[in-house]
């Protein structure tokens, strides 16, 4: 369990980061979340992470990276639905980092 | 690809080789642990490129029931999880066609596409199968 501060209000985060509360996301936290990782958010990471919200809203899971992978492939595009591509945008696990930063909790099988 | 793998051990143990797994999801969605517990389950299984199959039979076909409203029961709404299945590549979904009838329900009013199978046929394929795990 912790705590991370973004535009002074406190949020939880259980042991690994991960947001506590899905009500507690703003596009706020995805930045803060990543500059403590040393990343600037493009507008690549933008459409990943909008993605993984949009895979929970429906599905309520975050996918595993394998169907993450195939899915963002058949909505963007084989040029992004590659594990090189994801890997190079998420350097710590395109579903684990993604997810962490869009609010979702750990996808289900990652270790 | 390590994020996925759950269990390196079972990796080695099976060496390549796929096992036909069914997963038997007899109970109530809630009230219970057992439904969203295989559930995740069978979400992880799907790592292990097995040959993964569903079964719902008894109670355990309202938890494909559409329309679930769990507020009062305090619970996530998991339902919309097993639409996301044939994107994890199972698309293997058996209902009892006894226990639908019994219940007073049709393949309409469940969230996803199954195949509905005589108590004989589900026993049939339960026959074939390497591993059988009952939830």
């Amino acid at each position: 369990m912790g705590t991370i501060e973004v535009n002074g209000k406190v949020l939880e985060t259980d042991e690994e980061g991960y947001l506590q509360n899905l009500s507690d996301w703003s596009p706020e936290v995805a930045e803060y979340m990543a500059k403590q990782d040393g990343l600037e958010l493009t507008e690549n990471h933008w459409e990943v992470i909008n993605f993984l919200r949009e895979y929970y809203e429906e599905y309520q899971i975050a996918p595993a990276v394998r169907v993450l992978t195939k899915a963002i492939g058949k909505k963007l595009g084989p040029d992004k639905g590659n594990s090189k591509y994801l890997y190079e945008l998420f350097p710590y696990g395109p579903a684990k980092q993604a997810c962490k930063y869009a609010g979702l909790p750990k996808p289900t099988g990652c270790v | 690809m390590s994020e996925v793998t759950g269990g390196v051990e079972m990796e080695e143990e099976t060496g390549g080789t796929v096992k036909k797994f069914m997963f038997v999801n007899r109970k109530a969605p809630y009230g219970t642990i057992y439904a969203l517990e295989a559930l995740e389950v069978v979400l992880i299984s799907a790592a292990f490129d097995q040959d993964v199959s569903l079964v719902f039979l008894d109670d355990g076909v309202y938890q494909l029931k559409k329309g679930q409203h769990t507020k009062a029961v305090d619970m996530k709404n998991f339902s919309p999880t097993y639409r996301a299945l044939e994107g994890y590549d199972i698309d293997k979904l058996y209902v009892e066609k006894e226990s639908l009838e019994q219940r007073g329900l049709t393949p309409d009013d469940l969230v996803v596409d199954v195949q509905v199978l005589s108590a004989d046929e589900i026993s049939k394929l339960m026959a074939e199968q390497d591993v059988v795990l009952s939830f």
